[in-house]
């Protein structure tokens, strides 16, 4: 193992990836045969990315831009194996953690405690790191005396502050952002940032899809545009968000 | 777009692909807080709550008795019937708490497979030691009633016990994965699941003696019966917990041994089509669900 510490070796590698749905819209015998009787296709396809490459360096941050159905969130879902691609390949080295859609591991019968061990187990973390970590997750949640109650009794706001605290708080290289930094009220989303920022100085590469231009023009200096599931920007972010907004109105 | 990529891509790994039940067993933190999980949740709500573990297979236990031992009178043909039913009922139980379990695992938690990666067999192999730990109540009383019936444990017997408990759970495990992961595309997989389970309580012998199979059928019906691993568990059961408390008027079935072991290599091979077939179908899963 010579070379581990390779400065010049991405984080994530994409080559040149296809995805493409598939729909079904009949979804019994007895559909499938009126469907034919009535000579109505059965399944359209869809493709939600083509040709897709680039690679991400270590302790970069990148913003994924582009409007709804351009793709990003499929291609985040690709990126953390949750979907496969049809074609092309995506590597990645280290351990990737998303923040998306947090929450979703989370048993509305299990108290807050329980919650936070189960869930950052799922994302990848063992007993001695979340023991370690334990009391960071819970004060940055502000969540306070109410860790021992059951999660079904917690305000929504208190529920996503718990989960997006778990989330930010696993040991990872790569970080995944989808859209979650719409959560919470005015103070906690400037927490929310500001944790992002210090890990992005901590030197953990990130790859960011969010609507929010503000946000990603202050926490990532590289921004790349998709349109149609094809990339159509790859540059500085600043300029990313001009090309996205001039082309797209 | 010119990309240069590194020649040396071994620290490198593709997202979304591991090898299967070796991969989820290595997460073994994760799979402890999963079946703690289950186990905390499953009666969650309910005032009986863990009772209810014990109410279910008595009221069974008491209608199979009821009709078969007394109305049938199997009470007469069996020694102590009522162990003889309820050591072969907790088998084929256990079969289909951990069988339906699995097959439901992967769309139960639909939220997890679509948002997170993580190696989705932890989902049925959870849901099958979920089952097996609702099980473990049942043997315990088993094992009291054996006790007052002069049940001693022999070093046989409990291999025995412990040879039909993995036979069940590895064919559980198997096919769980199996229809688990057809069950996301078609749902019929569920209901199909339940419609085999009915079969199991009947094509083996729990609620009447292998004898009487053995009389009616031809001999090669009778060996592919006897090849069934769910008779071999439940086989396996009677010579652990039964055969010892009774005269030997009723004999364990021929080749008992041989066909255990040929019970457990099915269950292997089952477990290792169904290991394929969801590696096939996983790389779908999120989209389908």
């Amino acid at each position: 193992m010579p070379r581990t510490s390779d400065p010049a070796l991405p984080r994530i590698i994409i080559d040149s990836v296809d995805k493409t749905f598939i729909l079904r819209h009949t979804h019994s015998f007895k559909e499938s045969f009126i469907a034919k009787l009535q000579k109505k296709k059965t399944t359209t396809s869809f493709s939600a990315l083509s040709d897709i490459g680039f690679t991400v360096q270590e302790g970069e941050s990148v913003a994924l831009l582009g409007y709804n159905g351009s793709g990003k969130s499929t291609l985040l879902k690709l990126i953390s194996g949750v979907m496969r691609p049809d074609s092309g390949r995506i590597l990645t080295r280290g351990r990737v953690a998303g923040l998306i859609e947090v929450g979703a591991g989370f048993h509305p019968d299990l108290s807050g405690r329980e919650n936070v061990y189960l869930n950052a187990a799922i994302l990848g973390m063992n007993k001695d790191e979340i023991d370690r970590r334990f009391n960071d997750i819970v004060e940055f949640s502000e969540i306070g005396e109410f860790i021992d109650t059951e999660v079904k009794h917690y305000s929504s706001g208190m529920f996503v502050r718990l989960a997006f605290s778990v989330a930010i708080h696993t040991e990872l290289d790569i970080l995944l952002v989808d859209e979650v930094l719409a959560v919470g009220d005015a103070p906690f989303r400037e927490k929310c940032k500001k944790k992002i920022q210090e890990l992005t100085d901590q030197g953990k590469t990130m790859l960011v899809v969010s609507h929010d231009v503000d946000m990603v023009t202050q926490v990532c200096k590289r921004g790349i545009v998709l349109r149609d599931g094809k990339v159509c920007f790859d540059g500085a972010v600043n300029d990313a968000v001009a090309s996205m907004q001039g082309n797209g109105a | 777009m010119s990309q240069k990529f590194p020649a040396d891509l071994s620290e490198f790994t593709v997202p979304g692909h591991s090898r299967g039940i070796i991969d989820a067993l290595s997460y073994r933190y994760l799979l402890r807080l999963l079946i703690r999980k289950g186990t905390l949740t499953r009666y969650h709500g309910s005032v009986l709550g863990w009772v209810w573990s014990y109410v279910k297979p008595a009221a069974q236990f008491l209608v199979f008795y009821l009709v078969f031992g007394f109305f049938l009178g199997l009470n007469k043909g069996i020694d102590n019937f009522p162990i003889y039913l309820f050591s072969g009922m907790i088998a084929i139980n256990l079969f289909g708490e951990a069988f339906g379990n699995a097959t439901r695992s992967i769309v139960d938690n639909t939220a997890l497979v679509q948002k997170i990666y993580l190696p989705r067999e932890l989902f049925p192999i959870s849901a099958v030691i979920v089952a097996f730990v609702h099980f473990l109540p049942q043997v315990l009383i088993l094992v009291i009633v054996c006790l007052f019936a002069g049940w001693v444990p022999t070093l046989v017997g409990i291999a025995s016990i412990i040879l039909g408990m993995l036979i069940v759970v590895t064919l559980a495990i198997g096919l769980g994965l199996f229809f688990g992961a057809i069950n996301v595309a078609f749902r019929d997989a569920q209901n199909l699941v339940e419609l085999i389970l009915l079969f199991a309580t009947w094509t083996s012998p729990v609620l009447y003696a292998w004898t009487m199979v053995a009389d009616k059928v031809s001999p090669w019906v009778f060996n592919l019966y006897l090849s069934n691993p769910l008779t071999s568990a439940v086989e396996l059961f009677h010579a652990g917990f039964w055969f010892s408390t009774t005269t030997g008027s009723l004999p364990q079935p021929p080749h008992l041994a041989a066909f255990s072991l040929i019970g457990l290599l099915i269950s292997l091979i089952i477990l290792a089509i169904g290991q394929l077939v969801f590696k096939r179908l996983e790389g779908h899963f999120a989209q389908n669900l």
